[in-house]
């Protein structure tokens, strides 16, 4: 042991940890076993606490539910439209943002306002701005007309409107942590290393992808990990945009999904609620799992 | 013989034009994020009826008017889905800070038998989202009947393994020597705490401040399953519910000076822990 | 090639924002390098060496002043069109390529009519390795080498584009004592055999005078002395440099001309001529002194080390401006007594002036 016995039985360690583990206990880990079990309990009855039966019903019955369907085509489609997307852009505007010093700290601070920003009030300016009323076609609408185009009403139009909007706004609203990541991994990314490359006269292309590529690869696979958890997780932005009923809206999402089982006009239902959080989760287990296998092959360090 | 005036010429043409392209670039992801924002704070004192009389949106205004922000506080209660939020964020972020201290104190400066097991349990912990326990909690705190009260909406998040694990680390950098110096003295360990290891960890703790205070700033999804009195509505629920019952759908500059409301304390917030805020977030901060 | 720097000076704007000043990095620096030598720019940190070297490979612009590589100005040339090789301190190796990766980075770059043939870029990064010896290590990631190792990798990677000058920036500062005595041998083999004119930056004056062709002495941005190693070492033109160069360095005691005699406190140690009365400052090597029972120089003595065939006689004496006097000495007159007596060797002892430090000639009275 590195450092001196104090009391022989260590009391006073477990008092100072008392307060956590209380509240972890209670909060965290009795409720992840209890979340399985709920998952198993077949016609469970909030306000009766009973059920009849355990078995896999819950989950055949949300596997065929068309609105988990849906919900879990519309987080596919985000996920697999915003993590690339918002990953390349940051990467860009990073590497823009590392070549400049003039006003190299008014854009940091500009491009950091999104996390700081209440997702669910900004999403209503975005809905504003997106929207298409008897009064108003909006703002953005304007500027299709005055590239030609004709109106479309982004958030009660077509699905393809809608998810745009949503991946549009899911982008606008992870950036700022893309960003800052990739700037400071650019930043630490050794100087004389640059200074070899333009020795050997080497293109700022190539010095791009053969030097500073593999040199925040780790970065870059660690914003795609948690870029992959979190638009998993999506939930509020789509609130936002297009208000709490998104079954009908046809834009709900996984957690979504799980909330509205759980709550509100059609919940109630704590066993479907979890035996699809469990599938989510799931899902994004095997993700990451892969992801991490991938990294490991292409991640130089 | 190789014309070095014309390499030198061509590398500075090629120089200027990067530059242009980069800095077109970075103005124009500064417009779509500064738009939203002008955009509310325009719309937000924009008359009722100068906004409804728009069919095509005017980039200015040259009546401003402040009635909106007048309307957000009396036509909804405004004023109170603030003062809760206050009391939440202010009320979280307190406990936290105490529970995650002591437990990372405990973890990094004392001896006691489990304690490698106990960390283990902690760790593993911070790879469980949310979104799993929150079920169970919902079911709970509804069976317990603290819906619509502030333990209900409080107790749950006042721990953060992710905390405890980046305060001990930093706990753990303060060398053992003042530790021991402190004992012999006769200080005791609260004491050696408060006087020592807290005031040393400072920008630790202040980091950790902030990312929970925007946490709990923007958190949405636990009140709004554990409240549906507008008594104890948070501002994001409190945005939902103005958006869907409110002011009436179409009064949309009212919606934005409540919005402009709700965003200006973090944003203010950030603007003066603008270094702190970055640099705690690149340690150890996702949103959502 | 031919290196000429043309009254070279770089200024930095000062960082202390109350001083308005500018920093002097080099100031006016002339010198015409020949082709196919290997040049030592040597100097104490901070004297403006490495800012030289960053100015010949265009890393950084001068303030004023030409750069010419022969007949070709290249003051603003960009680095990638000087066709230089530099090796940095820290080699600054790809760490996620391997060595022959490394190796072939340059030749990849080039573009146009240069452009090579995969197999002829593979046959000149062997070369290149089999030059430094460093064949059998082309699969191994830097991270996998030794210091040597990757220093030599660095060197390989520098030489396979067959620059017209070859930079290396402290090259031997991050290997240890016994590598770096190999590896500086290394490098001298290796610039003979290439004959590409190679300029390097040490703060170590022995690295320095031990392979090099010719040696800078720098201080505070300006150049103090050029010459053969020897030379140098040998006519100090003023006291920096006569410290700088030699270990153990140089004694240095206060000293007075009077009537042709030179004076260290009392003791009238050589007869000159053509000099004048003055207050002097005396600099004696170290090999300068010969123990002798009747030598003219009194000290007391505070010891004898005896380190391999040089014997040290350490003695102080008031008039001496270093704690102690170090002199090497043959080991057959070993007497202990409480006092010493020197006679000096007159080509080692130098005298400088005592306000310019700078060096004054004399003539021995035979």
């Amino acid at each position: 042991m590195r450092k001196r016995k104090l009391t022989d039985w260590g009391l006073k360690g477990w008092l100072y940890l008392l307060p956590a583990i209380l509240f972890l206990g209670f909060f965290m880990v009795y409720p992840l076993l209890d979340v399985f079990i709920y998952s198993f309990e077949e016609g469970y009855n909030s306000a009766s606490q009973t059920y009849y039966g355990v078995g896999w019903y819950n989950y055949s019955y949300i596997l065929h539910d068309p609105y988990f369907l849906q919900a879990v085509k519309n987080t596919f489609i985000l996920v697999m439209i915003t993590v690339p997307l918002s990953t390349g852009i940051a990467l860009l505007i990073s590497v823009a943002l590392s070549s400049i010093k003039t006003l190299r700290e008014l854009f940091q601070t500009i491009y950091f306002l999104p996390y700081v920003t209440n997702t669910l009030a900004v999403g209503l300016v975005f809905m504003i701005l997106f929207q298409k009323t008897a009064y108003t076609d909006g703002l953005v609408n304007l500027f299709i007309n005055w590239f030609g185009g004709s109106s479309v009403d982004f958030i009660d139009g077509p699905y393809s409107a809608k998810m745009f909007v949503l991946c549009f706004y899911t982008i606008w609203v992870v950036m700022p942590f893309k960003i800052l990541i990739l700037t400071s991994a650019l930043s630490s990314v050794n100087q004389v290393y640059y200074n070899a490359a333009r020795v050997d006269g080497t293109s700022k292309i190539r010095t791009f992808m053969r030097i500073t590529l593999p040199m925040i690869s780790p970065m870059i696979f660690y914003l795609v990990i948690t870029g992959f958890i979190g638009a998993f997780k999506a939930y509020s932005d789509a609130v936002a945009l297009f208000g709490t009923n998104l079954n009908a809206a046809e834009m709900n999402t996984i957690v979504g999904y799980v909330y509205d089982m759980l709550y509100g006009d059609s919940g109630g239902y704590p066993s479907y609620a979890s035996a699809a959080a469990i599938i989510l989760f799931s899902i994004v287990l095997t993700i990451t799992c892969i992801n991490l296998l991938m990294s490991q092959k292409k991640v130089h360090y | 013989m190789t014309d070095y005036g014309e390499i030198e010429k061509r590398a500075k043409t090629r120089k200027t034009a990067l530059n242009t392209i980069t800095y077109i670039l970075l103005v124009f992801w500064a417009v779509i994020v500064l738009f939203p924002f002008y955009w509310m704070i325009l719309t937000s004192v924009k008359s009722y009826s100068a906004y409804n009389s728009e069919y095509i949106p005017a980039f200015f205004t040259l009546s401003p008017t402040l009635q909106n922000y007048a309307d957000a506080f009396t036509a909804v209660p405004l004023g109170r889905y603030f003062a809760n939020t206050v009391i939440f964020t202010v009320v979280t972020t307190a406990i936290m800070l105490v529970v995650i201290t002591l437990a990372a104190f405990a973890i990094a400066r004392l001896d006691f038998r489990g304690k490698n097991i106990a960390f283990v349990i902690f760790l593993s912990l911070m790879m469980i989202p949310n979104e799993l326990v929150i079920i169970t909690n919902f079911v709970t705190v509804t069976n317990l009947d603290m819906r619509n009260t502030f333990p209900g909406l409080i107790l749950p998040s006042v721990t953060s393994v992710f905390y405890i694990y980046l305060l001990k680390e930093n706990f753990e950098q303060i060398p053992d020597s003042l530790y021991y110096a402190a004992k012999v003295d006769g200080t005791s360990d609260l004491k050696y705490l408060l006087r020592v290891m807290i005031p040393i960890s400072k920008p630790t703790l202040i980091t950790i401040t902030i990312l929970k205070v925007i946490e709990c700033w923007n958190s949405y999804v636990w009140p709004r399953l554990i409240t549906d009195d507008e008594n104890y509505f948070l501002v994001s629920n409190g945005i939902q519910e103005i958006r869907e019952n409110g002011f009436g759908r179409e009064n949309i500059p009212a919606m934005m000076a409540a919005v402009v409301v709700i965003s200006l304390p973090l944003i203010i917030l950030f603007l003066i822990f603008r270094k702190k805020a970055m640099a705690g977030v690149s340690r150890g901060g996702t949103k959502g | 090639m031919e290196v000429i720097l043309r009254n070279l000076t770089k200024r930095f704007p000062s960082r202390d924002r109350k001083k308005r000043e500018d920093v002097i990095a080099v100031d006016d620096f002339n010198f015409q390098i020949p082709d196919g030598r290997l040049i030592g720019l040597l100097g104490p940190s901070g004297c403006g060496k490495s800012t030289t070297l960053n100015l010949i490979s265009g890393l950084l612009k001068p303030t004023s002043g030409r750069i010419f590589f022969g007949e070709d100005d290249v003051t603003d040339l960009p680095p990638e069109n000087r066709g230089i090789g530099l090796v940095f301190q820290n080699y600054a190796l790809y760490p996620h390529l391997t060595v022959r990766q490394n190796i072939l980075f340059p030749l990849q770059n080039l573009k146009g009519k240069d452009k090579l043939s995969k197999s002829e870029m593979l046959s000149k990064a062997n070369e290149a390795a089999k030059l430094v010896q460093i064949d059998d290590l082309m699969d191994r990631k830097p991270a996998e080498l030794s210091g040597g190792q990757q220093q030599r990798v660095a060197i390989a990677r520098a030489l396979v584009k067959m620059p017209r000058v070859l930079l290396l920036d402290e090259p031997l500062s991050n290997l240890d004592a016994r590598l770096r005595l190999q590896t500086r041998e290394e490098i001298r083999r290796i610039q003979r055999k290439t004959g590409i004119t190679t300029i390097f930056v040490t703060h170590d004056q022995e690295e320095a005078m031990s392979i090099s062709d010719m040696i800078v002495v720098m201080k505070d941005g300006v150049v103090q002395q050029i010459g053969k190693p020897q030379e140098v070492y040998d006519n100090p033109e003023n006291m920096f440099v006569a410290r700088f160069l030699g270990t153990p360095p140089i004694n240095l005691f206060v000293g007075q001309v009077k009537d042709n005699q030179l004076y260290i406190g009392k003791d009238a140690v050589l007869r000159l001529k053509g000099i004048g009365n003055q207050e002097v400052l005396v600099g004696i090597r170290p090999e300068g002194f010969i123990l002798q029972e009747d030598g003219p120089l009194c000290c007391t003595l505070s010891g004898v080390e005896v380190m391999g065939r040089d014997t040290s006689v350490v003695s102080q004496n008031e008039a001496s401006l270093n704690q102690t006097i170090r002199a090497i000495v043959g080991t057959e007159h070993l007497v202990m007594e409480t006092k010493v007596r020197f006679a000096l060797k007159p080509h080692k002892v130098f005298l400088f002036n005592r306000e310019t430090e700078k060096r004054i000639d004399f003539e021995v009275e035979a």
